[in-house]
């Protein structure tokens, strides 16, 4: 026995001599290494993302909380070019004729936001080939994975052809050097929905963000409700950054105002959402539902129904289901949006780049609530959408309107 | 209940045992000391500590309502035992829950006419998976993890494509009525759920069929194919039958989950590994061979008492997994043990492996020494 | 060694449908336009092959032992954060943080090692358990990407040879070690033995439950590694990057894919890795023919059990008696003996 013990043994440092010899001898080529590397070591510096346990930047909550307030430059019937007034970056190199292929490194459309999202790009694709300003866009989906977004994004650089690259990051830390790497071919880069941690992107194109909306959701709730109120928040899933934040900033104000908000993940199940709900029903009065995404917050309102109590006061999001419910039940209710439009503009700023117009450096977008008072008004807007649309989409203009997103 | 002490007695290894050896008491005593009792055991503790934690919960209303909420998972649970025993597992569950709440949406629609017709459809459908995991393993002889890996996959992956991922809206409450409402100003209770009337069924007919030679050749399938083989049943048929009550059971908690909860694709995500949890927690052995198939019922309210209970205590949600991770090893390994401990005296004392007929707490016909005893060889 | 000769055979079946996935994905690429042999495309295929490549060899040495691990992806993601937090972004690091990261690894496999051996519980089980563990740690204290990797550090990933990348190299230097232990030493021959029948094994007088734990103790050292690498590649570690990329069941199905029996007692790394390249090369050229996400996941699929069926049945003719197994989840194959 002891020798197959020493058996094991060997093996291990055996593959740990391998791993550190391989190691030891990556030093040797570092010359013809992709010299992406190099280059990113500065900003390796600021990808720490502060102590563990804590996700919260009180310099990011205080930017987003003054923008939501902001004038934003531009015409007010187009959201989706809109933008707050800050550093443009010169396109002029760029200007040049013809339609030019695009590669559009997406994360994922796995969930019903990303899906209504995708299709008005594809529209908008539509509109702008019949325009002569795009040829072709290639597609590679991450399904969720940052790994995989990395070896899209090399594999666009290396055998695209691509005239300019659109990246919706997975995540905002690991995608950075991916993204720092399709900057180096020196072609356009345009960074979408969550952000990357380098600015060498042409233009980073997101609504005003998560705090932004823990801030929207959490004053609202504290508005309508009282101290010592018990509020359950519904959260997806843990350690996506663009989730965390939208908690962090509400959970911040809760806490501030004598809120007494508990919080669950549910995967955006609806089965654990109306389980959750039930149980906290049978611990005692929930006055408040907060959820960080509106997927699933019909189930929500309806373990209130099966419960037989009254509705609570309740942010959920601008998908057509939960504004449907909310108009049929007339519950207390804000819709919140993480601005769907926000698809279109990508392309868009493709056009604007290869016309060598100047695009904001960061394309902070227009991020506003739907209110109870405009909430007809979308619903009239959107009527005949599925569930699953998000009435915020901002494609009625473009071809295909409404098929396109009906007839999914 | 008389058809089933009917086939009991007709196994020639165990002629005419009494129907009454012992008292109920020390009968049901016996089946407690088995992982397929003591999971009762567990329940009754669970419900205890959640009714200190949370007195609300003694409510009879409130503990009926969880019972008819727990009943999709305890359905799919006793699917997912038919599979187990017989020595494989179905993954697809999950799967097949989310293909099913997603076509109710779409043919049901608002259309009350439509829901029979629905209700056809979805169990046809069901059967067809079934059928279709069975046969690839049996006949093709992929493992039964592959196949219904592959069949995940292949189903969930359809069902987005298909409906381009967004659920296109709720069918009609009269359909949804069937996991949602129930026999409402029922004394003390206030409601009886249908879901709970439904897992009612489900379980008399399990006891049932597991009673029947079926259940006795697809547990003796798990405990050793070999002497399966030899004895010359039919095993492809049996298996396969297994994969197509797990699929309809799947079916049917997928109808009751549109009612409670609605359309949405995630719906029924990780059923097959709860399923699964559920089903070793009740004490059947993975691998096949052992365990009762109420025990699987029973395993998975154990399991949603449990997530209750740990809401209750308020434990911070990220560290529900820990805490769950940590009961579900613990409970297994003294289940294992228990096994182990208890397997011993049943071969030598003829008293203990008595096939009672009473359905409270039914220790023991579906144990492996049913037939041979051929427990490890 | 009538092992080996039956293995040969099957390998070679799973060689031969890594071919025809390699011919068929040239012509479709060449219709798309593309060059499948390209630097880039290679390129491609070799980098998502190697992070799934060391769990699969880890899964494969665990599944010959007759267990399973479930475990794997987040004790990917747990290594990736641990390490990116021990390393800070400083390259004297480096040296404590992989140490530390393999011992953590292998402590949780030791874990489940003993959880199967000693407390007898069913791997799938255990290391679901285990697994849950390590998530509600993950969730309670990582929230976002944590940590950073120093440039030396991140070397691992950029480097090429050739147009091979280093972590592919590693990766094939594991799986030498591996091929190297499985038929050289008496662990190796012992993990055959305790998975073809743990009962034999016993009653031959091998203490069954060494192989097995130490399968698990090298499963999760290389899912240590493979989340490393993810470091080195992402540049921070990321609590949620082993559950991104499914790697419990893809990596299950890559050991199996690769001829490996799921019931344990039979099987080759060599398998494995042609099994992990069929997946590589069948989402690469899905990737080229912008196949939409959804049906990927119904091609995957369906090559995972149409490839099964094509050698499962073959397996039961070479099979040797002597690594019969009484009960389990080839049940089936026994009974058509």
């Amino acid at each position: 026995m002891r020798r197959t013990i020493r058996g094991t043994l060997a093996s291990t440092s055996a593959a740990l001599v391998v791993l550190a010899v391989l190691a030891g001898c990556s030093t040797d080529v570092e010359e013809p290494a992709d010299s992406a590397a190099e280059s990113t070591s500065e900003s390796t510096e600021e990808a720490d993302s502060g102590d563990e346990g804590e996700w919260f930047v009180q310099a990011d909550y205080d930017e987003q909380d003054e923008q939501r307030s902001a004038t934003f430059e531009g015409p007010e019937s187009e959201p989706w070019l809109q933008y707050i007034d800050g550093e443009m970056t010169d396109t002029s190199e760029y200007n040049s004729g013809g339609a030019k292929k695009v590669c559009f490194a997406n994360a994922s459309v796995s969930n019903p936001w990303r899906q209504t999202g995708f299709i008005t790009m594809n529209q908008q694709l539509e509109a702008l080939q019949d325009k002569g300003v795009i040829s072709e866009m290639e597609v590679r989906d991450a399904q969720d994975d940052d790994n995989t977004q990395l070896a899209d994004i090399d594999y666009f650089i290396s055998e695209g052809n691509c005239d300019a690259f659109v990246i919706s990051p997975n995540s905002t830390a690991a995608m950075t050097p991916g993204v720092e790497r399709a900057c180096e071919t020196g072609k356009p880069v345009i960074v979408f929905d969550r952000g990357v941690e380098t600015d060498c992107a042409t233009t980073f194109i997101h609504p005003i963000g998560g705090y932004a909306w823990g801030i929207d959701t959490a004053e609202f709730l504290v508005d309508n409700l009282e101290e010592g109120d018990k509020v359950v928040a519904l959260r997806i899933l843990p350690g996506v950054d663009v989730l965390e934040t939208r908690w962090a900033a509400a959970e911040k104000i809760f806490e501030e105002n004598g809120i007494e908000a508990e919080d669950f993940f549910t995967g955006a199940d609806p089965t654990e959402i109306k389980k959750i709900i039930t149980d906290a029903l049978n611990q005692g009065e929930v006055a408040g539902v907060w959820m960080d995404a509106g997927d699933g917050a019909v189930a929500a309102i309806e373990a209130f129904e099966d419960a037989g109590v009254d509705y609570p006061v309740m942010t959920g999001e601008d998908e057509m289901s939960f504004l449907r419910k909310w108009e049929e039940t007339g519950l207390n209710g804000l819709a919140p949006v993480y601005s769907n439009f926000q698809w279109r503009t990508p392309l868009l700023a493709v056009e604007k780049i290869f016309a060598g117009e100047e695009v904001p450096k960061e394309w902070v977008l227009p991020q506003t609530p739907i209110t109870e008072d405009e909430r007809a008004e979308y619903l009239e807007a959107n009527e005949g959408m599925p569930d699953g649309h998000y009435a915020k989409f901002g494609g009625e203009d473009l071809p295909g309107f409404p098929e396109a997103w009906q007839d999914r | 209940m008389s058809t089933t002490s009917i086939t009991t007695t007709e196994t020639p290894a165990r002629p005419a045992l009494p129907v009454h050896e012992g008292s109920l008491g020390s009968r049901i005593a016996s089946g407690m000391a088995t992982p397929g009792g003591a999971v009762f055991v567990l329940v009754g503790v669970l419900l205890v500590a959640i009714m200190v934690s949370n007195p609300n919960f003694t409510d009879p209303g409130a503990l009926i309502r969880f019972a008819g909420r727990t009943a999709p998972i305890a359905i799919a649970a006793m699917g997912q035992y038919y599979v187990i025993v017989s020595g494989e597992f179905d993954l697809s569950m999950g799967a097949v829950i989310a293909a099913q709440v997603v076509l109710a949406g779409n043919f049901i629609g608002q259309d009350e006419g439509r829901i029979i017709p629905g209700l056809l459809l979805m169990l046809a459908v069901g059967a067809l998976i079934g059928i279709v995991n069975g046969l690839v393993t049996t006949l093709l002889k992929v493992p039964s993890f592959i196949v219904t890996l592959g069949m995940m996959l292949a189903l969930s992956g359809l069902v987005r494509y298909i409906t381009g991922g967004a659920a296109s809206g709720n069918p009609v409450d009269a359909f949804r009525d069937i996991g949602r409402g129930g026999i409402e100003d029922v004394p003390v209770v206030d409601i009886i759920p249908f879901p709970l009337i439904i897992l009612a069924v489900v379980a008399v007919l399990s006891v049932w069929l597991m009673r029947r030679p079926f259940g006795r050749t697809l547990i003796a399938a798990g405990d050793n194919p070999q002497s399966m083989h030899y004895s010359g049943a039919p095993l492809w048929s049996y298996k396969t039958r297994a994969f197509v009550l797990s699929s309809l059971s799947a079916t049917v908690a997928g109808i009751l989950l549109v009612g409670y909860a609605g359309v949405h694709p995630s719906v029924g995500a990780g059923y097959e590994f709860t399923a699964i949890t559920a089903v070793v927690l009740g004490g059947v052995v993975l691998g096949g061979g052992r365990g009762w198939v109420l025990s699987a019922a029973a395993g998975a309210f154990a399991l949603e008492l449990l997530f209750t209970l740990l809401t209750s205590l308020g434990v911070t949600s990220t560290w529900r997994d820990t805490v769950q991770g940590l009961i579900i090893i613990a409970a297994v390994a003294l289940s294992a043990r228990a096994w182990q401990v208890g397997r011993r005296p049943r071969r030598t004392t003829s008293s203990d492996p008595s096939p009672s007929t009473d359905n409270t707490a039914t220790p023991s016909p579906n144990q492996p020494s049913t037939g041979a005893t051929t427990g490890d060889n | 060694m009538k092992a080996r000769l039956s293995t040969v055979t099957s390998t070679t079946i799973v060689y031969g449908v890594l071919l025809v996935a390699v011919v068929a994905g040239a012509i479709l690429t060449a219709v798309n336009g593309r060059n499948f042999f390209s630097v880039g495309n290679i390129d491609n295929i070799l980098t998502t092959t190697s992070i799934l490549g060391f769990i699969a060899i880890g899964q494969t040495l665990v599944v010959l032992g007759g267990s399973l691990d479930l475990s794997v992806p987040f004790v990917v993601s747990l290594s990736s954060v641990v390490g990116g937090g021990i390393m800070a972004g400083q390259s004297g690091n480096i040296g404590l943080a992989v140490v530390v990261t393999l011992a953590l690894a292998m402590v949780v496999g030791l874990a489940n090692g003993l959880i199967v051996t000693f407390l007898r519980v069913h791997g799938f089980i255990a290391t679901l358990g285990t697994g849950l563990v390590i998530s509600g740690y993950l969730a309670s204290n990582y929230k976002g990407s944590h940590g950073s990797a120093p440039l030396d550090f991140r070397l691992l990933d950029a480097t090429r040879i050739g147009p091979v990348p280093m972590s592919t190299l590693i990766m094939l230097g594991c799986a030498g070690v591996a091929v190297l232990m499985l038929r050289r030493t008496r662990l190796g021959h012992h993990l055959y033995a305790v998975g073809g029948n743990a009962e034999v094994a016993r009653l031959s007088g091998l203490r069954t439950s060494v192989p097995l734990i130490a399968a698990h103790v090298i499963c999760s050292a290389l899912a240590a590694v493979a989340g490393l690498l993810l470091l080195a590649r992402l540049s921070v570690g990321n609590p949620t990057i082993g559950s991104q990329g499914g790697y419990d069941l893809m990596s299950i199905a890559a050991v199996v894919l690769g001829g490996t029996l799921l019931a344990g007692g039979k099987g080759n790394i060599t398998g494995t890795l042609a099994g992990v390249a069929i997946f590589a090369v069948i989402d690469n050229v899905m990737g080229v023919m912008q196949v939409n996400p959804f049906l990927r996941d119904v091609v995957r699929g369906v090559v995972i059990v149409v490839a099964v069926a094509v050698y499962a049945r073959r397996e039961l003719d070479t099979r040797p008696p002597r690594f019969e197994r009484p009960t389990g989840l080839d049940a089936a194959l026994q009974e058509a003996r």
